[in-house]
């Protein structure tokens, strides 16, 4: 079984948003990036269990500059075999999934998976966005992977509920939670990380779609107003009077 | 010209996200001074009624082919009718079927994306841009789309649906998929909520309650709060992980994102996890036995309490509300 796992790098759940140039770019400085977790903890972590009990092999490929080598060597330091790194710069959705496209039409995957969208432009655009340039299934919101044979199943959350699909073929899944839990790497893989392979490839010409204009902060949350618990009622009031919302 | 809405189905029935996504589409429509056509696959509903949205006409797919959702076939239709309807702009809603469909088609005609769009777009200086949220609902970004044909997803529950007594005009579309074959088979779909409550996404009032509850044994009252209110319930994440809640129910990063007009947050100390998934709400109420809990910062109202005491005097004061109105 061979598995590709896109990850993206992104700023930490817990860092402070501000914007530089004018406010069309994200402020990088002093910021802690990590994995984008979904692509972590669910994706790349599943991918790792298919592959310890069925056999096979899972690829890391991330579309990004040279500084993002260092989130590759973490996925790699959980467990990876090895890892692809497409030498481009875009926090497009369409530029990214063009060069994993391009990439994966060529290596004959079983399954492409990624995280069901990521922390910072929160799309959940580049997994159908492959499955579509790839011309294969896509299952979104895959909360479980089994994979048996040619045949995986899968769950995936819907409103209220969830569907069980099956797939035969090459794939792409996004997961969620459900599909894996986080693993630390330990210091043997974080020594063995250091000499897996990572592969550089130059990325092809992709056409752009979209540009963003502007970033903006939201209007700082007035203080709560607080309502005593022997007068309830006044909360009550306040939604219908006020607040309009019941 | 026009512009194409999905309006995608349950059992037949057009979907509330998707009434908003017909709505917000003909506003779209109107903007560029066309028409809004939406798209209906395998329903038997009176789709006329889709006019009162803001639909001029309605194509009507039946094909059995499109029972199961598979994104890959429906993408192709939606392609072919977005063709035939000459559509420069395809709108779906950002649930769970419109993330899967709106970047395929995005993908297969190199049009441009908003996936979560929460306003109407920005014409000026021959532009098209859209605001969306980023960073887990901590900042906006102004997206503008550059191709001539353009995909949006609307988020659920930030466009509100006027109606009309209009009526749309209704004609059948037959799409051709006789090539296409799908290795993607739907073998079962399992909707757990209750008949008449909104699924969380689409929910305008939603009462969510955490480990504050102590036990899965005292959700009754917060059950009975929801629906007093005709509202959803969702959970924290470590109620749904220890199994006091299904998992459907958990709001957060790693849960569902919501943004209802009310999120009432019961016992739940707001980590930055769980304010991620429901900082959009338009109006928080918190109450919480601690007041140093950091969900009081993101509230707009709040009361410092035991939920043992507050929540059945909140539902006293409900029935009050209501029997008064």
């Amino acid at each position: 079984m061979k598995i590709l796992v896109c990850i993206s790098k992104v700023p930490d759940t817990t860092t402070k948003i501000s914007f530089v140039d004018n406010d069309t770019k994200f402020n990088e400085d002093k910021v802690q990036f990590i994995v984008n977790p979904y692509d972590e903890w669910y994706a790349l972590v599943r991918a790792l269990e298919l592959t310890e009990k069925q056999g096979g092999t899972v690829t890391i490929i991330n579309v990004g500059p040279a500084d993002n080598d260092q989130i590759i060597r973490k996925a790699l330091a959980i467990g990876a075999n090895d890892s692809v790194r497409i030498d481009g710069n875009s926090n497009e959705s369409f530029y990214v999934a063009s060069q994993i496209a391009e990439y994966a039409k060529t290596q004959g995957y079983d399954i492409v998976m990624t995280g069901k969208e990521t922390i910072d432009y929160n799309g959940a655009e580049v997994g159908g966005m492959i499955a579509e340039l790839m011309n294969v299934p896509y299952v979104s919101h895959a909360s479980t992977l089994e994979v048996d044979g040619g045949k995986a199943t899968m769950k995936r959350n819907i409103e209220g509920g969830y569907e069980t699909v099956e797939v035969t073929g090459t794939f792409v899944v996004s997961c969620q939670k459900g599909m894996a839990e986080a693993r630390i790497p330990n210091m043997r893989g974080i020594m063995a990380a250091r000499t897996k392979p990572l592969t550089v490839v130059a990325p092809v010409n992709v056409a752009q779609l979209t540009s963003i204009k502007v970033f903006t902060l939201p209007p700082a949350k007035a203080a709560v107003k607080l309502i005593s618990p022997d007068n309830v009622a006044e909360l009550v009031n306040l939604l219908h009077t006020e607040a309009k919302v019941i | 010209m026009s512009v194409l809405i999905y309006a995608d189905t349950i059992n037949g029935k057009v979907k509330k996200s998707s009434l908003e996504a017909i709505h917000y589409g003909s506003k779209v429509a109107s903007l560029l001074g066309t028409n809004a056509v939406a798209l209906v696959i395998n329903s038997s509903d009176n789709l006329a009624e889709l006019g009162k949205y803001g639909a001029a006409k309605v194509l009507k797919i039946t094909n059995d082919k499109l029972n199961a959702f598979d994104p890959q076939l429906l993408t192709a239709a939606i392609a072919q009718a977005a063709n035939s309807a000459g559509a420069k702009v395809v709108v779906f809603a950002h649930d769970s079927t419109g993330k899967s469909l709106a970047s395929r088609l995005s993908a297969r005609s190199k049009a441009g994306l908003v996936s979560g769009a929460t306003s109407l777009p920005n014409l000026d200086g021959g532009n098209f841009i859209l605001r969306k949220n980023v960073f887990s609902g901590k900042a906006y970004a102004d997206v503008n789309i550059l191709t001539d044909e353009k995909v949006i997803s609307l988020m659920p529950n930030s466009f509100p649906v006027v109606v009309t007594d209009a009526s749309a005009e209704v004609a059948d579309f037959s799409a051709d998929l006789s090539a296409l074959t799908s290795t993607l088979v739907v073998k079962e779909v399992n909707r757990a909520s209750a008949a008449g409550v909104a699924p969380l996404p689409e929910a305008e009032l939603v009462v969510s309650a955490g480990r504050g509850m102590k036990g899965p044994e005292n959700w009754g009252m917060i059950e009975e709060l929801a629906t007093l209110l005709g509202a959803t319930t969702a959970c924290s994440r470590p109620v749904a992980d220890i199994g006091w809640r299904p998992h459907h129910e958990h709001v957060g990063q790693t849960g569902i994102a919501i943004r209802p007009n009310l999120y009432i947050a019961i016992g739940i100390s707001g980590a930055i996890q769980h304010l991620a998934g429901v900082n959009q709400s338009k109006v928080i109420v918190v109450i919480n036995k601690d007041p140093e809990a950091p969900f009081f910062k993101a509230a707009d109202y709040g009361i410092v309490g035991d939920a043992f005491e507050v929540v059945p005097k909140l539902i006293e004061a409900f029935k009050t509300l209501k029997a008064n109105n």
